[in-house]
């Protein structure tokens, strides 16, 4: 009996960059027609391998085989020569172009951008993933620029789709069309190589998955024999304590947070103004807002901070209206928030971690006296932060740009939950962190509430705001939901509200 | 009389834009390309004194003007080597390449100092070079008063009609998405800062061909900073930036004929004229700030390194 060979096999892939083993000799088959998955922690060696595999970076040892012969990728050209595409997790498109012009400049052929137009269109029709080619993408959702990497993708009549975290910006509406299309690529013949932490999707999708740990091949499993906590297990290695929520009616005290009818421009030319958002949240509670990026959350986000400040009447901490004050001003009153930018915006890359911690801490802290920084009181605080939240980093004095995603994630709310606040808010406390050190967060921020803190939590991540949240509500187009107590919460109810179905009080439906 | 005026002072208004229009033609492709070249003043002058070197030495005009670009090409070659591939700081560089034209152009210039060429010769384009008024301003030039509204042309039409435009606009807003597709970021970039380097050395080549046919130190005289300034309010648009030298050398000649008229304002003032009307309509025209968000090279002097 002679099997047909693997349609791509990585055999152990090697490769190093300075001062880590990211793949380690590391093996992966995959078959015609199977939807693969490919998991593992952050810095488990998953981007690195796909990429080598997409000829963005070359492995230092190993072979790859392309149906049984063995090739050589040095290019993404090269890789979609041969039948390769891929989507990335962070999108590969120009803002101010067109959808046609886009898939116009990621494939190789050289057609009149008319008949690139038609063929996006027809493409996009017979899977459906719905597109108009002559749309500017600063126009479109985040889900309808996905589908143009995908539509660019099957363009080109690949026989391995690579999608790294495609689920990660989508409701779970748009997450089920595309598991229906995945799907039906599958039955037509197509590989595809599914890179997610989301278990429960690996579990309903993929018929195998590869489990890289350390950057090296720990195991293959079969996702659907398996449940999201063996998975999980297999990832990190260790067990590890999920964040756990208890109901405990009396802990609600008196409203912290108080937003009303907060309506302002964005400053962005790509970005969505906010629409009369109104809610309050009070001590001890924890708000879940959901919503798919680019729906008013990155203008909330800088509303609340102070970076932009907002009329009179809008926006109170405890009683106080806070729209005309300043970020340090808004931090001294209890204020903390955790943007979802960490390099650049949470912290700064280049400063050490005992500088981070001094920038939003030295007034609670002293940290500066007679105008003269105070560096070992400021190395002493983080090195506190590090070791109450196992941040795995070398010390106060190392390089914020240094750590990893999660890791400086647990830095900076550990930072900020350090100082008490009263009134907390993180967006996307979790996003791209493993699920060791996100649970870690979770109970920070819970326990952070237990204290009579008031929190309110943005994100995409609809499992996390079902493990924290009092109440969840949603934002769409710059308009923010009624919210609805977690006891009533499905995820196709908050998945409608993240789609626009809701309506504001005193508004006609 | 007065249409035999109006004409020549259409006809001067163009011929002081041209120099203008060529060099920030050259730099809004740079610039498109996501590359901030702040050398186009030095690039300018080592093209003018190149251009004047070959011709006065029998080079003929053509040669002249063939020697500028590749002239400015040359010193953009160094700037896109330094900058592209040495990764140094685009605005350094940029004002380090106008200091070294600056002294470059006045040492390969000492032996021409106070000698002449002769014009670039004008073109008279038949039937239309005898309407009144219109011919003498619009259809009495030389060659590269035409070619540079060919140019613009051509530049518009690469930019927004062709795959190739599209492939050089990509790059400008984002090196790094550019390179994940796969294009060859620094190539491309290279060949638009030549390109850019070209253009401007054929614009100092105006000065000292057509002009004022003759070679003075520092000749350009602050005119590819000027340039510079069109691009950037033109809000990077090809039409725009020619609009904005038009305006530029319409005003100057103005000025200069109301200076000859004796009125009775200081001369320094009506010298500002011409900064202030350009940025006046183009910041007028382009007020739009999305849509100057939407045109801006997003990646605009934004050193790109190749990594995973």
């Amino acid at each position: 009996m002679n099997l047909p060979p693997y349609r791509l096999a990585l055999k152990g892939i090697t490769k190093s960059f300075p001062g880590v083993l990211a793949n380690d000799a590391v093996d992966l088959a995959l078959q015609a027609g199977e939807i693969h998955a490919l998991l593992g922690e952050n810095g488990a060696g998953k981007s690195t391998l796909v990429k080598i595999l997409y000829g963005v970076l070359q492995a230092d040892a190993g072979e790859i085989l392309w149906h049984g012969s063995p090739v050589e990728i040095g290019s993404p050209a090269a890789a979609r020569k041969l039948g390769i595409a891929m989507v990335f997790q962070h999108f590969s498109l120009f803002e101010t172009l067109t959808v046609a012009e886009n898939v116009w400049l990621g494939i190789d052929k050289t057609e009149p951008l008319a008949v690139v137009a038609g063929k996006v269109r027809e493409t996009s029709e017979r899977y459906g993933l719905p597109l108009d080619p002559n749309r500017h993408v600063h126009e479109l959702s985040v889900g309808e620029r996905q589908r143009i990497e995908i539509v660019r993708c099957l363009l080109q009549n690949p026989e391995l789709l690579v999608m790294d975290e495609p689920t990660s910006v989508l409701t779970p509406q748009e997450a089920d069309r595309l598991f229906e299309t995945l799907r039906r690529l599958a039955a037509e013949g197509m590989t595809i190589l599914y890179i997610s932490h989301k278990l429960d999707e690996i579990r309903a999708l993929c018929g195998k998955a590869t489990i890289l740990r350390g950057g090296k091949r720990v195991a293959e499993a079969v996702p659907a024999e398996e449940s999201s906590r063996s998975l999980a297990r297999l990832m990190i290695g260790q067990d590890f304590a999920e964040a756990e929520r208890k109901p405990d009616e009396g802990r609600i005290g008196a409203k912290r947070l108080t937003v009303g009818g907060l309506t302002i421009a964005s400053t962005s030319p790509f970005g969505t103004p906010l629409d009369k958002v109104s809610f309050e949240i009070r001590g001890g509670e924890i708000l879940g807002m959901a919503g798919v990026a680019g729906n008013g959350q990155a203008e909330l986000i800088s509303a609340l901070i102070g970076e932009e400040k907002v009329p009179v009447g809008m926006l109170a901490l405890d009683g106080t209206d806070i729209g005309d004050k300043g970020p340090a001003e808004r931090r001294s009153l209890g204020l903390a928030v955790v943007p979802e930018e960490r390099q650049g915006r949470s912290a700064v890359p280049e400063l050490t971690l005992a500088e981070n911690a001094l920038l939003t801490g030295h007034q609670r802290f002293s940290l500066v006296r007679h105008g003269l920084v105070q560096a070992a009181d400021a190395a002493r605080r983080a090195g506190e932060i590090i070791s109450r939240f196992a941040v795995k980093a070398n010390g106060p004095q190392a390089e914020a740009r240094g750590l990893s995603g999660g890791n400086l994630q647990k830095f900076i709310i550990g930072r900020e939950i350090g100082q008490a606040p009263g009134v907390f808010v993180a967006s996307a406390p979790t996003w791209g962190v493993d699920a060791g050190a996100a649970a870690a967060i979770h109970q920070a921020i819970i326990d952070l509430a237990a204290t009579g803190a008031a929190v309110l939590i943005i994100s995409q991540d609809l499992d996390e705001l079902m493990v924290m949240s009092d109440r969840i509500c949603a934002i769409c187009a710059g308009r923010v939901s009624p919210a609805i107590d977690r006891a009533e919460a499905t995820t196709e109810r908050i998945g409608l509200m993240m789609g626009g179905s809701f309506t504001v009080a005193g508004e006609a439906a | 009389m007065f249409l035999d005026t109006t004409g020549a002072i259409i006809a001067a208004t163009i011929i002081a834009a041209t120099p203008l229009l060529l060099a920030a033609i050259g730099e809004l492709v740079t610039e498109k390309s996501g590359v901030l070249n702040l050398g186009v003043e030095g690039m300018m002058l080592v093209g003018a004194v190149a251009g004047f070197a070959v011709d006065s030495a029998g080079g003929g005009a053509f040669g002249g003007l063939i020697a500028a670009m590749l002239a400015g090409a040359a010193m953009a070659a160094l700037f896109g080597f330094l900058t592209l591939f040495l990764l140094t700081n685009q605005v350094a560089t940029g004002l380090a390449l106008t200091m070294f034209g600056t002294g470059l152009s006045a040492l390969a210039g000492q032996g021409f100092v106070g000698t002449t060429v002769p014009r670039l010769g004008k073109i008279d384009i038949p039937l239309l070079s005898q309407i009144p008024l219109l011919g003498p301003a619009f259809f009495s030039h030389d060659a590269l008063v035409y070619g540079s509204v060919l140019i613009t042309a051509a530049v518009w039409y690469f930019l927004y009609r062709t795959r190739g435009g599209l492939i050089l606009r990509a790059m400008g807003e984002s090196a790094d998405v550019a390179h994940a597709i796969g294009y060859p970021v620094i190539g491309i970039r290279f060949a638009a800062v030549l390109f850019g380097g070209a253009m401007a050395g054929l614009g100092g080549a105006y000065l000292s061909l057509a002009y004022t046919p003759l070679w003075a130190e520092n000749m350009t005289a602050g005119r590819g900073w000027v340039a510079l300034a069109l691009v950037v309010f033109a809000t990077w648009r090809p039409w725009r930036a020619m609009l904005g030298a038009y305006i530029f050398g319409g005003v100057t000649i103005a000025q200069l004929h109301v200076q000859g008229m004796g009125v009775s304002i200081p001369p320094q003032l009506l010298s500002m004229l011409p900064y202030a009307a350009t940025i006046v309509v183009l910041v007028i025209i382009s007020r739009d700030a999305t849509r100057v968000k939407l045109n801006a090279p997003a990646a605009l002097g934004k050193p790109f390194l190749p990594t995973a």
